[in-house]
């Protein structure tokens, strides 16, 4: 069975781009190679997100830069490594029907005006903003933090673009909502939510800890409540489409994320355990909801947790 | 108990065995790194300084394994360094596996320097099946030439043979692995070659292999972060070494554009070989 794009029981509408199902890839996971999104996408992904890209090249932090922690959760700080806006746009510059959104990070206005004029003729559905890695000094977090430098940023990118913009909010001192309102009314049109939580592990061995940056992002399983709850309250509040993101393993994951209020859903690190064949088999088990349920589309369970 | 591959284990390193000046092998228990197919890795981390994976070597005595650094970068120079009694933590062994089919007889096995390491715990396998085994080891020259008298000790057994080639001639055959290979393929017939070593190498027996419609795999190597399939750094095509390999098959390799030709740099940009 291949699930292809005529199939719309699964299509959603996240602003004004129609996915051909709510499955997306989460930023910074296998996200710098065009070959590797064309694997995903013949595996039936809905879209992918590329690693956040920065004006220059960044190598990021030395390794340990991603631990497995067990039970299915994560910990990383890779230290925002890619390859620049340069190499990665000659990277992406033969992409033709892969659905795809550009991750980009930086601290002023001023760079991320130079990566969308680079960025926006290329064939790409998107952006997303990453204004909530925990790791990155004067990155990410550190600017989600300041909404004054978040107005600014979605203001600049927005002037620089048509094309839909999500900007990704994660856990920080701001509230989420609050980040959410201030990137919304700034221009965006999207929230993800939610990027990984500060977090920490030491070797009881070495009394060491283990990454080399000590402090990272947790990801995967333990993650998700806090991802649902996030999800729940900014779609409830600012009724603008939500994808969630945030310790998704299974179909059921993805359902739960829906009908809390995402319009789409990444997945991230669960990749590591069952890898891009995931993708397909998510897709194939939600069809099968679909179907068991009676519904026409998908979109019909978003958000019906708010009735409650 | 169980351990979980991905639970990260500290082990001290009980013994140092120097293979040329810039080659080492650090012997340490494990049973899990015993227990590693052919083709598997580590990722080993030498604490508060890098987290590098490595081919699981094996080591005669039971439960314990090794691994094999050439010094070259930050992580493998750190390593390279340690001493008999420090410590370093495990996690694997990761990957896929060379695989010896059912009804094979014959093998070839070709490998250069550290290549070497994934070649020799898979001549191990080999042995317990009784197959026929021909070993190539290729160096640049005379003092670049290791692990030979584990080859010959461990392939002792069945029969086989080993060969040695220097491109200066200063040991052994003159010549390169590839063209040992031709002159091999000349008067016999063998089931599959396993190569492992410097990739332009590899890609020069899988060419003639594949030239030759003799089976081929070949274990790959490229910068890694996270060994488990989530960071995209090991990419090579569509395919991820880490988890897709790191034993790649003739037919995937000849469709590769990436293998012999270029890899990803820390920053994932593509870096051409030469
Ligand atoms: C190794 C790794 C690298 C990541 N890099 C980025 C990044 O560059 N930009 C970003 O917005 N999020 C990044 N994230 C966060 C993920 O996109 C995602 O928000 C988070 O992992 C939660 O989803 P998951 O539990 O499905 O992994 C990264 C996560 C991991 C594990
Ligand atoms: S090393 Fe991270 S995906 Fe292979």
């Amino acid at each position: 069975m291949n699930i292809d794009d005529k199939n719309n029981s699964l299509s959603v509408e996240l602003d004004n781009v129609r996915l051909r199902n709510p499955t997306m890839l989460a930023s910074g996971i296998l996200g710098i190679s065009q070959s590797i999104f064309e694997r995903l996408y013949r595996e039936n992904i809905g879209a992918v997100v590329t690693k956040s890209i920065s004006v220059s090249p960044m190598k990021g932090y030395p390794n340990p830069t991603v631990i497995p922690l067990g039970g299915g959760s994560y910990l990383n700080a890779v230290g925002l490594s890619n390859p620049g806006v340069d190499a990665f746009s000659r990277e992406l510059s033969h992409n033709k029907n892969i659905p795809i959104f550009i991750s980009l990070v930086g601290s002023s206005e001023k760079e991320f005006s130079r990566m969308v004029k680079t960025f926006d003729s290329l064939n790409i559905l998107g952006y997303e903003i990453n204004l909530s890695c925990p790791h990155v000094s004067k990155m990410g977090m550190e600017v989600g933090d300041d909404p004054e430098a978040v107005n600014k940023i979605v203001k600049t990118v927005r002037m620089n673009t048509s094309k839909p913009i999500s900007v990704k909010v994660g856990v920080g001192s701001v509230d989420v909502i609050e980040l959410a309102r201030v990137a919304i009314d700034a221009g965006a049109n999207i929230i993800t939510a939610i990027n990984t939580l500060r977090a920490m592990s030491i070797d009881i061995e070495t009394m060491m800890p283990i990454l080399s940056n000590r402090i990272g992002g947790l990801s995967g399983n333990a993650i998700k409540p806090i991802g649902i709850r996030c999800v729940y309250e900014i779609s409830k509040k600012l009724e603008v489409p939500v994808i969630g993101c945030g310790g998704v393993s299974s179909w059921r994951d993805v359902i739960e994320y829906m009908i809390a209020g995402a319009t789409a859903v990444q997945i991230g690190s669960v990749l590591g355990s069952r890898g891009p064949r995931i993708f397909n088999q998510i897709t194939k088990a939600l069809l099968n909801y679909v179907e068991n349920k009676n519904l026409k589309n998908i979109s019909e369970i978003i958000g019906i947790a708010h009735k409650y | 108990m169980h351990t979980s591959i991905d639970t990260r284990r500290i082990v001290r390193i009980e013994e140092i065995v120097s293979e040329t000046p810039t080659v080492k092998t650090l012997v340490f228990k494990d049973d899990l790194s015993y227990a590693a197919r052919p083709g598997q890795f580590l990722m080993v981390w030498i604490p508060r300084i890098e987290e590098i994976p490595m081919s699981a070597m094996i080591n005669f005595k039971e439960g314990y394994a090794a691994v094999t650094i050439r010094k070259s970068g930050v992580g493998s120079t750190a390593l390279f360094e340690r001493k008999e009694g420090d410590v370093i933590g495990l996690r694997g062994p990761y990957g896929n596996e060379f695989a010896l089919g059912k009804n094979y007889k014959k093998i070839l096995i070709i490998g250069g320097g550290t290549g070497l390491v994934p070649l020799l715990r898979l001549a191990s396998f080999a042995i317990k099946k009784r197959l026929n085994i021909t070993m190539v080891l290729g160096a640049r020259s005379k003092k670049e030439v290791f692990f030979e008298k584990m080859a010959r000790k461990l392939l002792e057994p069945v029969r086989s043979s080993v060969k040695i080639c220097t491109d200066d001639g200063s040991y052994g055959l003159k010549g390169t692995t590839v063209d040992i290979m031709s002159t091999l393929l000349r008067n016999n017939t063998f089931d599959c070659v396993y190569t492992c070593g410097p990739e332009l190498m590899m890609k020069g027996v899988v060419d003639l292999a594949n030239k030759n419609s003799i089976p081929v795999q070949a274990s790959l190597e490229r910068y890694m972060k996270c060994g488990i399939g989530i960071c995209g750094s090991c990419c090579l095509d569509s395919l991820l070494v880490c988890q897709d390999g790191t034993v790649f098959n003739g037919k995937q390799l000849s469709k590769m554009l990436d293998f012999g030709i270029s890899y990803r740099d820390k920053d994932g940009q593509r870096i051409c070989y030469s």
